[in-house]
């Protein structure tokens, strides 16, 4: 099965694509991200209005955290602040005073807060989406705790929940990211029934730092491919490292997929596993299949079935298409050597540039 | 750590060395390399800085760190600058790193910088990703001894800027830069690897992280002449690191020694035990005739879990004529994984 489909060429691609991104979104969304309250994130965010300010930027401050530290005074006095409008218990960004005052950038210090009720929209994310609709271009900052879908990791590991919360795809919606990592304080000498304390609150603490940078790196990566797609390039980096575990009805499964976990885990990658279907396969070799299928399934990876008359090019090419940078392949002993070379994984091995080949034994 | 020149890890770390003074804590520059940037300069000014030594070098003369002037006035704290840096010839050692070890080993607290391409085990990759291949490395497990990794963090997008208005490198030398590691798209890659590798750090450095494993895993990386060796030993390197594994490499020749061998390929394979050593992986030269048999015996008597090869040159589907060890010790190796590490190369730009 063949198509002819004529390459766009890279200029096309790129306006293509500058026209979609323009289409999709007017303002241009920056994220400062942190993973604790106190490492820095207000500062450097509004370090940075006052250095665009200084530029000659219109600059306004469309939120700050109610509690306003020491060191953030001197630059917020120097800044124009759009204070948050007060409805009955609560607080919310002032979205019409900032849309009719309409600056080049606005600053907005503190993403993941709830309105309350009776205003346009339930939550101030939402409130910026609407600034970034009307071309405005907002500078935000968050602390990891407040990212929905790490609700359950962030619960875990500081046993407190949060109401409020930013779905993951706002956040990698964002143009640009820049993370603010500092290590936990440092430890001061403390009586000895403290210092327990404060060494579990650090490893708490490292959590949620570790959680922040692979939440930036895949924000990152995201990017990443965003850039090459947009660009009509080809090449894959392999900055995240991704598995592609292929298997077939005999493999031995239980192996592949204990490496496979522990090495995406331990580098935070991703882990896919693919079939190629194979015509007139016996209810027997269906049967473990579905097997290996539902074990690749309950271990959370992505499944792909394919398609295609030689499953060593049908499985490169897959590979290459999704940057794959580890392929793990089973090797049958019982057809033995003679058959190595000219078998699918013989090619896989021959032809996998760019991709380290694990052979299991079965 | 950061991710390019003129994200600001030197501004960050002076930043710090004031906090820390104001704290009380004797703290001295011990070496600090302005690159001609204000903010940068402006930041080094109210701190003590002890002088550079200057060391002659075929005509010219050169400076470097006096780590023998920063032991005598021991301070509590010193600020190092671009950790990965090659001393010139003549100098009592022949890395900062090193250097950074003697202070260390003085009870000296060190603050220093480094970019992620400078990571031995990374080599391979950032040549994929830059089309550079990176010669000054500082081995992994000189990072991992670091209390602390931090990442000094900022967009491409305004790092761009910054090298565009010459806050980076004066012009002409930005232009240099522009063609290499600062295209967009590496700076996103090489960004993305150094966020990585400090979410890495960061696990490494939590004490009681354990995943539950019913295997504990041991690598063995084959070695021999040929060039693809290193990036063979980076590869089980790094995925020995992040697995928590032991590291051997073994070569195997049927004299017991390396006297056998032709001289290049003696100074090729004597290179890459080097190689692994410095990397603190333990070097056998096992005897034996058969390399796949020799290598798959030592496995099974050390219980290796993963091999790791470089891709076979050859691809004989003859197999009664095969020669290629790699291929014979997949067949050989029935409860061990074998790793063929890639070539990894530069991408087309």
């Amino acid at each position: 099965m063949k198509r002819e489909v004529r390459r766009k060429t890279p200029e096309e691609l790129l306006l293509e694509c500058q026209a979609e991104e323009a289409a999709a979104k007017k303002g241009h969304l920056k994220i400062f991200l942190g993973y604790a309250s106190g490492v820095g994130k207000s500062f450097r965010m509004l370090d940075e209005a006052r250095r665009r300010r200084e530029r000659g930027q219109d600059v306004v401050v469309g939120a700050i955290q109610p509690k306003v530290p020491p060191e953030i005074e001197p630059l917020l006095k120097n800044l124009e602040v759009i204070p948050l409008k007060r409805i009955d218990a609560g607080a919310a960004i002032d979205l019409d005073a900032l849309i009719r005052r309409h600056p080049l950038v606005c600053f907005i210090d503190g993403l993941a807060y709830s309105n309350p009720p009776g205003l346009r929209n339930p939550t101030r994310w939402q409130d910026v989406q609407e600034l970034l609709n009307a071309g405005i271009k907002v500078i935000a900052s968050i602390n990891i705790q407040y990212i929905a879908e790490l609700q359950k990791d962030v619960e875990a590991i500081t046993g407190k929940h949060v109401t409020e919360t930013v779905p993951v795809s706002f956040i990698k919606s964002a143009d640009e990211i820049e993370i603010v990592d500092a290590p936990p304080e440092e430890p001061v000498e403390r009586p000895p029934d403290e210092q327990a304390e404060a060494h579990e609150r650090d490893q708490r603490l490292s959590r949620l730092r570790e959680l922040a940078l692979v939440l930036a790196a895949d924000v990152v990566d995201h990017q990443l491919n965003a850039y090459l797609e947009c660009h009509g390039l080809k090449q894959q980096f392999g900055a995240n490292e991704r598995i592609l575990v292929c298997i077939t009805p005999r493999a031995n499964m239980q192996e592949m997929m204990e490496t496979a976990q522990i090495i995406a885990h331990r580098f935070h990658g991703e882990l896919t596993v693919a079939y190629v279907n194979q015509p007139n396969i016996s209810s027997e070799d269906q049967t473990a299949l579905d097997a290996r299928l539902a074990i690749a399934n309950a271990a959370g990876a992505h499944i792909e079935i394919l398609e295609g008359e030689d499953p060593a090019d049908v499985l490169l090419d897959f590979a290459r298409s999704r940057g794959i940078t580890q392929l793990f392949v089973g090797h049958t002993q019982r057809r033995g050597l003679s058959r190595l070379w000219g078998s699918p994984i013989g090619k896989l091995i021959r032809d996998s540039r760019g991709m380290d080949v694990r052979v299991f034994p079965q | 750590m950061g991710y390019a020149a003129g994200v600001g890890k030197t501004y960050k770390m002076l930043e710090e060395a004031h906090q820390l003074k104001a704290a009380g804590v004797d703290i001295v520059i011990g070496y600090f390399e302005p690159h001609g940037r204000q903010d940068t300069i402006a930041k080094s000014e109210g701190l003590e800085t002890i002088s550079r030594k200057t060391i002659d070098y075929r005509g010219s003369t050169f400076e470097e760190m006096d780590t023998d002037a920063i032991l005598a006035r021991h301070p509590q704290a010193c600020v190092v600058d671009e950790f990965p840096h090659t001393n010139i010839p003549g100098s009592a050692r022949g890395k900062r790193w090193e250097d950074v070890q003697v202070l260390l080993d003085a009870g000296i607290d060190v603050l220093t910088t480094m970019n992620i391409q400078h990571l031995e085990s990374l080599n391979d990759q950032v040549w994929n990703i830059s089309g550079v291949r990176v010669r000054e490395t500082v081995p992994d497990w000189v990072v991992q001894q670091a209390d602390e990794v931090v990442m000094v963090d900022l967009t491409p997008r305004a790092l761009l800027h910054r090298l565009q208005r010459g806050v980076v490198y004066e012009r002409g030398k930005a232009e240099q830069a522009l063609q290499k590691f600062f295209r967009e798209s590496t700076l996103v890659a090489l960004r993305e690897l150094a966020l990585r590798q400090a979410a890495h750090e960061v696990e490494y450095r939590i004490s009681n992280v354990t995943v539950q494993t019913r295997k504990h895993h041991k690598i063995l990386v084959l070695i021999t002449a040929n060039p693809k060796t290193a990036m063979a030993i980076r590869r089980a390197k790094r995925i020995g690191d992040f697995l928590g594994a032991e590291c051997f490499a073994v070569t195997v020749q049927p004299s017991g020694d390396l006297s056998g061998l032709p001289e290049v390929d003696r100074e090729a394979v004597e290179r890459h035990l080097n190689f692994a050593r410095n990397l603190h992986i333990e070097t056998r030269i096992l005897e034996g005739e058969d390399v796949a048999s020799a290598v798959v015996d030592f496995g099974r008597r050390n219980q290796i879990t993963q091999i790791f090869v470089t891709r076979p040159r050859g691809w004989s589907s003859l197999p009664a004529l095969t020669r290629d060890p790699v291929q014979r010790i997949i067949g050989l190796a029935k409860d061990m994984q074998i790793v063929i590490v890639s070539d990894r190369e530069p991408a087309a730009q």
